[in-house]
């Protein structure tokens, strides 16, 4: 307010100034020329404020000059000039107004205007106004940002003032976002607020939220009887109900000084302590005071000999906590406002709620696509051939490895990546071909013997990692287009590199389906799964089928470990954190059907994330009760979701 | 004229016969009570290998004798060895508390030596309630039923839905491997009440009792050997009998016994149960010989730890699961422990804590492709046992079936 009734005489006098002559800044300089070389910073307000709105084009280049520490003040007329340091201690001088070189003059008849922080601030606020209307739009967004990182009320006024000037849709379009949120923080008229209220209410900028937010923040106090005058009062509380208990009320009358502070069992336990006499407290025996009843009844008795401060009952503190009243209040004066203030910031919760379930689905979408990257190898190993692969997790992790490595040897990302994706593919075939030759040909008819003997490998797997990389994580690098999230709005964003794996799981969707219904391969295939003997007595060649798809399904948990890598530190481990989740895809979904597992990583992609986003801070839980839903779950539907029937069903 | 059980099977009258005389010879050996030629902590050892010899044979129960391949057994052993650990955790503690509070003038209250315990054991997570779940923590006597009792309930339930729903195999497999990740993942957590991944400590130490670490090592290891013998008496009677018959039915075809008129899901969730409770007992047993409880031990890798030595031990023999359980075990410790020697290649020495798992991994493989009846297999040999030669027609009808060497026994 004083600093408004200031600005407006300011106005009048440089409207008396500009009119006798005006062109010219200096008379304006003059008037002020006390304040101005006194520079103190509870008194130069009305100078700058003359000079910025004086109305000359000048006034710009002398605040400028002045923040900068060029203007100078001649001491033997006490005019005021742009000065440039000149050899010998000169100084150049420059009229403001012209813009001509007065004269050099010696240092020593020169004073410099030095102006402190505080000083500088206020004229770089006076300096905004300028700003908003510079022509250069770099400059206008300066300003703008300036603006926005440091609101002020005698900004709202030149912000309003420079929409007509604006050439630039987007500055202009931020130009008055910023005025509405400046009138609804300073506005000095309250219909104003509410109608910019309730214009900006339905935005979920974070700027309005952080308008908003002081504006119903409140601050808890207690009264005696009444609630005083001329508070904006947010809720009346009574001790007891919601969250707000008996102790916490008393505890503010304490603090307040409006009551005796309770006595806690361990300061009745020190009184009795310093006051023993002769094994006695109080003509209590020690012995019995072993309770608290007796304690207390000790304590009273000290207390009654003014041994200590007086004990505090249950009655009293009732008592006193009836006399008060406790109260929420809003900073903000005007009941109007904080009420419109809430009403839009609930209905700015509602959207960003929404906003939020969005992000959360977009979160378990590519929760789920991670799932069914891992999970797909899988879908083949064990869902097609039924091999229990205890070792997939170790081929994903063989997989990112070798990502790696081809990133230690190409330096450049994007061609990395393209390389090691094929290469981490033929990587893992070979071991799987190696494998299943080796190992799990030998135990087609023992299921549970191919779960240990690939568990074994797994082990040794591991180990051998452990021995050639360290134990350390290591970095697989994504290329920088992958870096960054696409932003929808200030809630909702989702990041390349997940877009990426989305995209990555849908063509790995594309390609086993290509593979299994539309190749010689896929035929083949599911002839020996479901019938190696005929399928054998038909030509084909079940030891050679089985080679290659077993090969098949490892490649490709090959480079679902580059991806994985990419999202991921890429460790040891990294294949045993996901086997059992995958195993629980594959399970869940349906053995033998990519859509069941397709569906199978949705749900379970779905429900941790669910389950994460009812106990935000606790992963482990959402894990453990994920699990423990999915042995529920196998309990109504133990053939997954999507079963097999008839002949394909196999047994 | 009915023959005892123990006449038809010679082999637990010389089992128990070297378990005897072994713990006689630790005995004799031992710093404790003999001539100290094995120290207190090689006396932990063996004591604690006598427990995972029993969950073996618990295992070999369940999976060599039954068909059902648990990889969760680990999570109740681990529940055992936490119930124990709550007593003693909660009354030395609670000891330790008395003492203390009985130094100052004026005598505790009841709620201060309970609110005293609770920050000394629960301070580390940030809290000092007691939760729910320890509310019998201060009884002996009723922990020791809940060593049982938890764990076997925990069975009982989780086998009643499995099984009720007929999964089977190796879906069964991976169900119990989530049964104990998840409870791994519980226990992990500082708000399960059990102190999160510090686990329950300090457990070597017997509340009340004034003995050495020497005689307290002793003590658990004759327990254990009592326990295995008594383990392994019961697990050869529950064989031999005919509910033996049966279970071992179900291991080769579920289907037929299931036609024949027999519960199956009652069989498997009694044997399944039962087994729980030997495994938890074996974990009652092992953690306060080894000191320490924490939720990293009941991960699905100790489960499947199991399995392995049952597997080199070979199934489906008792005495295999003891075998393999007790050597496996020591080798490890003795690898890992860096006391075997390393061996140098010129340009790479072989060190035996890198490559220990490699080696254990790979034999692995080996003995399920190439010796599927494991080190019981060696004794076979020795009594000069053979599996008939049958050209490779199949004994049992079901593909998962243990045919010829079972066709004897």
């Amino acid at each position: 307010m004083k600093q408004l009734l200031l600005a407006a005489l300011a106005v009048l006098l440089v409207c008396f100034s500009a009119t006798a002559q005006e062109t010219s800044i200096q008379p304006v300089l003059q008037e002020h020329q006390e304040t101005i070389l006194k520079s103190s910073r509870k008194t130069i307000g009305p100078a700058i404020d003359a000079i910025a709105a004086s109305g000359l084009p000048q006034a710009q280049a002398v605040l400028e000059a002045w923040a900068n520490k060029e203007m100078w003040s001649r001491e033997s007329d006490g005019q005021f000039f742009k000065g440039e340091e000149a050899e010998d201690k000169q100084v150049r001088l420059i009229d403001f107004d012209t813009g001509d070189v007065v004269g050099a003059i010696a240092k020593s008849d020169l004073k410099q205007l030095k102006p402190n922080s505080g000083i500088r601030a206020m004229i770089s606020t006076a300096l905004v106004r300028f700003q908003l209307m510079d022509p250069d739009p770099a400059k206008r967004q300066d300003a703008l940002t300036s603006i926005q990182r440091d609101p002020e009320a005698s900004l709202l006024e030149p912000l309003r003032a420079s929409f007509e000037s604006e050439t630039d849709p987007v500055l202009l379009a931020q130009k008055q976002r910023l005025e509405r949120l400046l009138t609804i923080g300073y506005d000095t008229d309250t219909s104003a607020r509410i109608t910019a209220i309730d214009d900006m209410s339905g935005d979920l900028g974070v700027d309005l939220r952080a308008t908003l937010n002081p504006l119903v923040a409140t601050t808890r106090a207690v009264a005696p009887e009444a609630v005083p005058e001329g508070i904006n009062v947010a809720k009346i509380l009574s001790p007891g109900e919601d969250d707000f208990t008996e102790a916490q009320a008393y505890d503010m009358l304490v603090a307040k000084g409006l009551a005796p502070p309770r006595i806690p069992d361990d300061a009745i336990r020190n009184a009795l302590a310093d006051n023993i006499s002769g094994g006695r407290v109080a003509g209590f025996p020690l012995a019995i005071l072993d309770n608290d009843e007796n304690r207390r009844a000790a304590y009273i008795r000290l207390a009654e000999e003014g041994l200590a401060p007086p004990f505090v009952t249950e009655e009293q503190i009732q008592a006193s906590l009836g006399q008060h009243v406790f109260f929420d209040s809003y900073a903000d004066r005007s009941p109007e406002v904080t009420e419109a203030a809430v009403a839009a910031l609930r209905k700015i919760d509602t959207k960003v709620g929404l906003n939020q379930s969005l992000d959360l689905v977009l979160d378990a979408l590519s929760l789920a696509s991670i799932y069914f990257l891992a999970a797909i190898g899988l879908a083949i190993t064990f869902g097609v051939m039924g091999v229990i692969n205890m070792a997939h997790g170790e081929f994903i992790m063989m997989g990112a490895y070798t990502g790696y490595v081809v990133q230690q040897i190409i330096p450049d990302h994007t061609i990395s990546i393209i390389v090691a994706i094929p290469l981490a593919f033929a990587v893992t075939f070979a071991a799987g071909v190696a494998m299943e030759r080796l190992v799990i040909r030998w135990l087609y008819s023992r299921p549970l013997e191919t779960l240990l003997a690939t568990f074994g490998i797994s082990i040794a797997l591991q180990q051998l990692a452990k021995n050639i990389f360290g134990t350390q994580a290591r970095p697989l690098t994504s290329p920088g287009w992958l870096d960054g999230a696409l932003v929808m709005n200030d809630v909702v964003s989702i990041s390349y590199i997940r877009i990426a794996i989305f995209v990555l799981a849908l063509i790995f969707l594309g390609v086993f389906l290509f593979i299994m219904k539309r190749t010689r391969l896929g035929l083949e295939t599911r002839a020996v799964t479901q019938n190696p003997r005929m399928a054998a007595s038909m030509g084909i060649n079940p030891g050679r089928v089985n080679m290659l798809t077993f090969g098949l399904g490892s490649g490709i948990a090959g480079v679902a470990g580059v991806a994985i890598g990419l999202y991921a530190k890429v460790t040891s481990e990294l294949g045993s954190d996901y086997i059992v989740q995958s195993f629980m895809t594959v399970v869940v979904g349906g053995v033998g059907n990519i859509w069941g597992t397709l569906l199978g990583a949705t749900m379970i992609g779905f429900l941790q994330k669910g389950i994460e986003w009812l106990n935000p801070s606790n992963t482990l839980a959402a894990q453990t009760y994920m699990i423990v839903f999915i042995i529920i779950f196998i309990q109504f539907r133990p053939r997954g979701i999507i079963a097999l029937k008839g002949r394909a069903a196999g047994d | 004229m009915q023959r005892s059980f123990i006449a038809k099977n010679p082999s637990i009258l010389i089992f128990l016969a070297l378990l005897a005389l072994f713990t006689l010879g630790v005995t004799v050996l031992s710093e404790g009570f003999g001539i100290g030629v094995i120290s207190t902590s090689f006396v932990k050892t063996l004591g604690k290998t006598l427990c995972l010899c029993l969950i073996a044979v618990a295992m070999d129960l369940i999976w060599g004798f039954t068909g059902i391949l648990s990889l969760g057994h680990f999570a109740f052993f681990g529940l055992g060895g936490y119930m124990i650990g709550m007593w003693l955790m909660y009354e030395r503690t609670r000891m330790i508390v008395v003492d203390s509070l009985s130094q100052s003038e004026i005598p505790a209250t009841q709620s201060e030596i309970v609110d005293a315990i609770g920050n000394q054991i629960f301070g580390v997570v940030g809290s000092s309630e007691f939760p729910l779940i320890w509310i019998f923590a201060d009884s002996l006597f009723l922990q020791l039923l809940m060593v049982v009792l938890v764990p076997g309930l925990l069975a009982l339930v989780f086998g009643w839905l499995a099984f009720r729903s007929r999964v089977t195999g190796v879906y069964l497999s991976i169900l119990t491997q989530a049964m104990t990740l998840a409870l791994a993942l519980y226990l992990f957590q500082n708000d399960s009440g059990l102190r999160g991944n510090n686990g329950l400590s300090g457990l070597q130490n017997l509340p009340g009792v004034t003995a050495s670490q020497d005689a307290v090592s002793m003590w658990f290891l004759w327990a254990s050997a009592f326990a295995l013998g008594a383990g392994y008496l019961l697990a050869a009677w529950v064989v031999s009998g005919k509910f033996g018959s049966v279970i071992k039915g179900i291991r080769d075809n579920e289907a037929r016994v299931r036609f024949l008129g027999y519960s199956v899901e009652a069989y498997k969730l009694t044997v399944f149960t039962l087994t729980a409770c030997i495994a938890a007992i074996a974990g009652a047993l092992y953690y306060p010989q080894a000191g320490i409880i924490n939720p990293a031990e009941i991960a699905p890798i100790a489960s499947i730890y199991l399995a392995v030595w049952v597997a080199i031990g070979g199934r489906g023999r008792l005495y295999g699961a003891v075998i393999g359980a007790a050597l496996v075990s020591l080798l490890s410790s003795w690898f890992t422990g860096g006391q075997a020697p390393d061996i140098p290649l010129g340009v790479y020495t072989i060190k035996w804590v890198d490559w220990w798992l490699v080696l254990l991994g790979l034999s692995f493989v080996l003995v399920t492709l190439f010796a599927p009846k494991g080190m019981g297999g060696l004794i076979d040999l020795w009594t000069d046992r053979r599996s008939p030669d049958r050209h490779g027609a199949d004994l049992g009808p079901d593909a998962g079936a243990l045919r010829e060497q079972e066709a004897e026994q």
